[in-house]
C-alpha cells in the first residue's frame, strides 16, 4: 500500500437556498408531489425562455469571496447538450469557459494538527435536472421535474487531496462554509449537498497523475470516505495485477460498499457546449461585489481564531465549536452569561450537551436547551451550589423536564453541603461506624482514605463539597 | 362590405373606430376570403373561425362603448411559430401537429391586448427553416402572383395571406430573411426589427441569437402601427432590450432631404438578376428625387454571411430542437421499445428533411474537435460583419440594396440543391447576424412578379427606416398593386 499515493479532486454540488429556481419562478421547496413545482419553463415547453434569478448570482459571489476566489467581471452561461428524460430541454444550462468564480482556496485541518491548503479551480452556476422515478411504477419510468431548474453551485477542487480522510475534511469544510454563508441548507439526505470524486493513484514520487475514475453522486461523508477507500484499493489491486485503470464514471453502492462502472470514456457524451444565446453574460460591477463583501458574516476560520484569542480555547475546541454557525452562536450566548468561565462553557457545550443532542439526533438550534438555561447550570457550579458531578445529574433532569437548574436543585435537594460543622458530623459518624478501617488506616494503610471519602459522599448523597471532605477527613483521620 | 379587404390595416383600424363597419362584418368577410383561397394558396394551417367571431363581437362592444386599443377589432393572423393559448401551434412540423399551447406568446398577448382579432395561424417552413415554404409538413404555400411559384419563406403563409389580402397584417419571424424575402417575393412590406426590440417569449426558437419577430403588411404605415403594439421590453425574455418604444406611426412623415443612403456594393453582385437590379435602381432614383444623397458603401465581410449563418443557425437549432423528444409533448412514436427507440423514432418521424439536415449540421459544428474550426470561427466572422455595418453607419443613415437576387421561383426549382436555396437569403442574412432592423418594400415588377427593395438601419432605427420606406410608398404605388384574382 505504502508505495502508492492517492490523488483526489472533488466536484461539490451545493443547492443554493433560493426560494425560486435559477431560471424560473417555480418554488424550490423539497418534498412537493411530483411535478407540482414545475412550470412551463422547467418543463422546457416550446417558446419559453430562461430568466436568471439575481439572488443566485449574489450567493455565488458570496461563496467566491469567502474562498478568496476571483469573481469574474463577466461570466457566461453555456448549454451542455445531452438527451435524458429528466432533462427537459435536452440541454443543461451551466457555465463552462467563463465561470463566475475561479482560483479560490480553503485550508483544511489535518489529523496531525497541521493545515493544508486545498485549491479550488472554479465554482460555477448551473441548473439541476429532474429525476426519474421507478418505485411503484412497474414497467414504466416516471419523471419528476420538481428539481429541474433548482440552482446549484458546482465547486471544483484542484487534485490536491491525498486521502479519503482529507477529502472528507475538505467536504466538511465546504459544508460548514456554505451554511455559514446561508447559501445552502447543507441537507445531504435531500441531496442539497453532494459530490463527485475524481480518484486516481500513482507511485509515490511520480510526476504524472494516474488515470482517474469519477465516482458520482456521493451524498454522505461516510460514503465519500468508504467509496474513495474502496476505489483506491481497487485501482491499486488492478495495477499491481498488471491491469490498467480506465477513465470512466463509477457509482458507489452503499449496500455492498463498492463502486461499479457506469459508463466508460468512449460512451461518454460529447456535450457540445456553447454559450446560451437566451441569456446575457453576467456582468458584475466592482460596486456590487463590494456590497456583497460587506454583507459577509464572520467566516468559520476567522471565528475559530477569535475563539482561541478571546476565550483562550484550544485550537481543537475552537474548531469544534465553530463547525456550525448555530453552535458557535449558542456557545457565545452561554459565555455571555458566564464570562469568567469560557473553558467550562466549552466543556459543557461540547460534552454533555453535544452528547444529549447526538443521542436524540437534534441540532442545537432545535431549542431543547436554551443557552440561558445551560448558563444557569454553569453558574451553580461556579458558585459551588453544586459539584461538577452533581451538575451532570442536574443536567439530565433539565434535559428531560425542560426545567431550570435552580428548580431541579431545589426539587431534588441537591444543594451542595459546604457547612464545615455538618460535614464534620458526618465524618464523625462514618469513623464511628468503621473502627476496623480506622485502625488499619492509622496503622499506615493510606489507601483506605478513598474508602472514607466514599462513605462520606454516600452518606451525604454526593452533596458534600469534595474539596472540603478531603481536607476535613485528612485532619480527622490523623486523629 | 365586399371591398373591405382592399383597405390597409391603418384604414381598417380607423374605419372600425369611426364605426363605419363592424369588426364582425370585417372578420366574416375575411374568413370567407381565407376559406375560398385556402385550396389555392394553402396560406393557413389553422383558421380559428369561432373564437375570431367571438373576439370580433367583443371588439364591437368595446368600440360601441368607446373603449378599446389601437387595433381593436382589426383582424390579423399569426405565423404558426407563435404560441397561442388553447390553439394548435405547429411550427409547420409534424412533431407539433397536435400541440395546443397552454400559453400565449408575448407578441400574441400584446396584440390581443391592443384589441387585434386573430383569424388563424399561417403556414410556414418547418421550424422557420426554409426560403420557399416547401418545407412545411402542412404542404407548400403558393404565391398569389402565380400559383406555380413559391411565396418565399419561411413566413410564406403570412406573406401570401397579406399579398392576397386575406388578412391586412400578419406576424412573422425573421432569422435569416424569413420576413423580408417572402415580402419581396409577394410584393408586400416586411419588417424585421432590431434584435431585442420585440420579445421572443413564446416564439418557438429556431436560432435564438438571430430570431426576431416582425410584421408582414401592405404598407410601411401598417408595419408602424403593428410594431408600436408589439415592441417593448419583456421580463420573460432576457435578450429583449429595455429601451422606450417610440410612436412609429407619428414618426412616419420624415423629410428625406439630406438623407445619406449607402448602396451596398456587395449586394449588386453577379448573382443579382439584371431586371431585378433595374427595379431596385429605379427606386433609388426615386429617393434621389426626394432629396436623398446616394453613395456606394462596401462591407467587405458581408459575402461571408451565408457560410457564417449556416454554421451559427444550425448550431443553435440543434440545441433548441432537442426538447422535441416525444417525452412531454408533441409527436411520440407508437410502442417505443426503449428510450433510444423513443427518441429515434419520435424525432425521425416528427422532423422533416431540412430540419434534420440542420440538426445534423449543427451537431457537427459544435462537436469536440470541430467547435473551434466552425462555430468559434463563425462567431468571429460574425463580429467582423457587425463591425462592417457599424463602420458603414458612421457615414450613412441607411443602407439599401435588393432584398433577393431574383423574383419568385418555381415550386421544386431549388429543393434538390440546398445550397442554391440557401443563396436566396444572401442579401438578408447580414442584418440578422448584426441584429439590425431592416425592411423590404415593393419597388416594381419583373415579368409581373414583384421585386423588393431592402432598407437596413442602425440598431433601434425602426422609426427611421419605416419613415424612409413610407416616403417611397408616398411616391410610388407598387405596394398597392394586388395579384390578379385577389383584387
Amino acid at each position: 500500500m505504502s508505495a502508492w499515493e492517492t490523488v483526489i479532486g472533488l466536484e461539490i454540488h451545493a443547492q443554493l437556498a433560493t426560494r425560486s429556481k435559477i431560471f424560473s419562478g417555480s418554488a424550490t421547496a423539497y418534498g412537493a408531489p411530483p411535478n407540482a413545482q414545475a412550470n412551463l419553463v422547467d418543463l422546457g415547453y416550446p417558446g419559453v425562455l430562461p430568466v436568471l434569478n439575481a439572488e443566485v448570482v449574489r450567493m455565488a459571489v458570496k461563496l467566491g469571496l469567502a474562498i478568496n476566489g476571483r469573481i469574474a467581471p463577466r461570466s457566461v452561461f453555456a448549454r451542455k447538450n445531452y438527451f435524458y428524460p429528466d432533462l427537459p430541454k435536452g440541454y443543461q444550462i451551466s457555465q463552462y469557459e467563463l465561470p463566475i468564480v475561479a482560483n479560490g482556496a480553503l485550508d483544511i485541518e489535518l489529523e496531525d494538527g497541521g493545515k493544508k491548503r486545498i485549491g479550488i479551480t472554479r465554482a460555477h452556476l448551473e441548473e439541476d435536472a429532474g429525476k426519474s422515478l421507478h418505485e411503484g411504477l412497474p414497467g414504466v419510468t416516471g419523471i419528476d421535474l420538481n428539481r429541474a431548474g433548482t440552482p446549484l453551485v458546482e465547486i471544483v477542487s484542484e487534485p490536491d487531496l491525498r486521502s479519503a480522510r482529507e477529502a472528507v475534511a475538505y467536504m466538511k469544510k465546504v459544508h460548514t462554509l456554505v451554511r455559514y454563508l446561508e447559501i445552502c441548507d447543507g441537507n445531504m439526505q435531500e441531496g442539497s449537498f453532494r459530490c463527485d470524486a475524481n480518484v486516481s493513484v500513482r507511485k509515490i514520487g511520480a510526476q504524472e497523475f494516474g488515470t482517474r475514475a469519477e465516482i458520482k453522486n456521493l451524498n454522505s461523508f461516510r460514503y465519500i470516505e468508504r467509496a474513495i477507500n474502496f476505489e483506491v484499493g481497487r485501482q491499486i489491486e488492478l495495477i499491481e495485477a498488471g491491469g490498467k485503470v480506465v477513465q470512466e464514471t463509477r457509482l458507489y453502492d452503499p449496500d455492498k460498499g463498492e463502486t461499479r462502472s457506469m459508463r466508460s470514456k468512449e460512451e461518454a457524451n460529447d456535450y457540445r457546449y456553447f454559450p446560451d444565446p437566451d441569456l446575457l453574460p453576467v456582468v458584475l460591477e466592482e460596486k456590487f461585489i463590494a456590497s456583497v463583501r460587506a454583507s459577509l458574516p464572520e467566516l468559520p476560520d476567522q471565528k475559530a481564531a477569535r475563539f482561541v484569542s478571546q476565550y483562550t480555547l484550544s485550537g481543537y475546541d475552537a474548531a469544534v465549536l465553530t463547525a456550525s454557525r448555530e453552535l458557535a452562536d449558542y456557545y457565545e450566548s452561554v459565555v455571555r452569561e458566564v464570562p469568567q468561565e469560557p473553558k467550562l462553557a466549552a466543556n459543557w457545550v461540547m460534552g454533555e450537551l453535544a452528547a444529549a443532542l447526538n443521542k436524540e439526533n437534534l441540532e442545537v438550534a432545535a431549542g431543547k436547551m436554551p443557552a440561558a438555561r445551560l448558563a444557569g447550570l454553569l453558574a451553580r457550579i461556579m458558585d459551588q451550589t453544586i459539584s461538577g458531578k452533581i451538575a451532570k445529574e442536574v443536567f439530565e433532569a433539565m434535559w428531560s423536564d425542560g426545567a431550570s437548574a435552580d428548580a431541579v436543585i431545589a426539587h431534588k435537594g441537591l444543594r451542595q453541603i459546604t457547612d464545615t460543622a455538618a460535614i464534620e458530623r458526618v465524618i464523625d459518624e462514618v469513623m464511628a461506624q468503621s473502627p476496623g478501617q480506622l485502625a488499619d488506616y492509622r496503622a499506615g494503610k493510606d489507601k483506605l482514605f478513598g474508602f472514607f471519602v466514599g462513605q462520606v459522599m454516600k452518606a451525604t448523597g454526593g452533596k458534600a463539597n469534595p474539596a472540603q471532605v478531603n481536607e476535613l477527613l485528612l485532619r480527622k483521620l490523623r486523629g | 362590405m365586399s371591398d373591405l379587404h382592399g383597405s390597409t390595416l391603418t384604414q381598417l383600424a380607423a374605419g372600425l373606430r369611426a364605426r363605419k363597419f363592424s369588426s364582425v362584418e370585417l372578420v366574416t368577410a375575411l374568413l370567407a376570403r381565407i376559406e375560398r383561397a385556402q385550396g389555392s394558396l394553402n396560406a393557413f394551417i389553422s383558421v380559428t373561425r369561432e373564437p375570431a367571431l367571438a373576439a370580433a363581437a367583443a371588439a364591437d362592444r368595446a368600440l360601441a362603448a368607446g373603449s378599446g386599443g389601437a387595433l381593436t377589432g382589426v383582424p390579423i393572423a399569426h405565423k404558426d411559430i407563435f404560441c397561442t393559448q388553447g390553439v394548435r401551434t405547429t411550427a409547420g412540423s409534424r412533431i407539433l401537429e397536435n400541440f395546443v399551447s397552454p400559453y400565449d406568446a408575448t407578441v400574441v398577448a400584446k396584440l390581443k391586448g391592443a384589441g387585434a382579432v386573430m383569424l388563424g395561424k399561417t403556414n410556414m417552413d418547418e421550424f422557420a427553416m426554409g426560403s420557399s415554404n416547401e418545407n412545411s409538413y402542412f404542404g407548400p404555400v403558393r404565391n398569389p402572383w402565380n400559383p406555380s411559384l413559391v411565396p418565399g419563406g419561411s413566413s410564406g403563409g403570412s406573406a401570401a395571406a397579406v399579398a392576397a389580402r386575406l388578412i391586412p397584417g400578419a406576424t412573422a419571424t425573421d432569422t435569416g430573411g424569413s420576413i423580408r424575402q417572402p415580402a419581396a417575393l409577394c410584393g408586400i412590406t416586411g419588417l424585421k426589427p432590431t434584435y431585442g426590440r420585440v420579445s421572443r417569449y413564446g416564439m418557438i426558437a429556431f436560432a435564438s441569437s438571430l430570431d426576431q419577430a416582425g410584421t408582414l403588411t401592405a404598407s410601411a404605415a401598417d408595419a408602424a402601427l403593428m410594431l408600436r403594439e408589439m415592441a417593448g421590453f419583456d421580463s420573460n425574455d432576457s435578450t429583449s432590450v429595455d429601451t422606450p418604444v417610440p410612436d412609429y406611426v407619428a414618426a412616419l412623415e420624415q423629410p428625406l432631404a439630406g438623407l445619406k443612403v449607402g448602396l451596398l456594393q456587395e449586394f449588386f453582385d453577379k448573382g443579382l438578376d439584371r431586371e431585378n437590379e433595374r427595379r431596385v435602381r429605379e427606386a433609388l432614383q426615386v429617393y434621389e428625387r426626394l432629396g436623398a444623397k446616394l453613395s456606394v458603401v462596401s462591407l467587405p465581410n458581408l459575402p461571408l454571411s451565408v457560410p457564417v449563418y449556416y454554421v451559427v443557425a444550425p448550431a443553435e437549432c440543434s440545441s433548441n430542437l432537442a426538447r422535441f423528444d416525444g417525452v412531454r409533448f408533441g409527436h411520440r412514436c407508437e410502442n417505443p421499445r426503449d428510450l433510444t427507440d423513443l427518441y429515434r423514432r419520435s424525432r425521425g418521424e416528427g422532423f422533416g428533411a431540412e430540419v434534420k439536415r440542420r440538426i445534423m449540421t449543427g451537431t457537427y459544428v459544435l462537436s469536440a474537435g470541430y467547435y473551434d474550426a466552425y462555430y468559434l470561427k463563425a462567431q468571429r466572422v460574425r463580429q467582423l460583419i457587425s463591425a462592417d455595418f457599424t463602420r458603414a453607419f458612421q457615414d450613412v443613415d441607411v443602407l439599401m440594396g435588393p432584398t433577393t437576387p431574383t423574383p419568385a421561383f418555381a415550386l421544386g426549382a431549388k429543393t434538390a440543391d440546398p445550397i442554391t436555396m440557401y443563396l436566396n437569403d444572401i442579401y438578408t442574412i447580414g442584418a440578422n447576424l448584426a441584429g439590425l432592423p431592416a425592411v423590404s418594400v415593393p419597388c416594381g415588377f419583373v415579368q409581373d412578379l414583384p421585386v423588393g427593395l431592402q432598407i437596413v438601419g442602425p440598431h433601434f432605427s425602426e422609426a427611421r427606416i419605416l419613415g424612409v420606406a413610407h416616403a417611397l410608398q408616398r411616391a410610388t404605388d407598387w405596394h398597392t398593386r394586388l395579384p390578379p384574382g385577389y383584387a
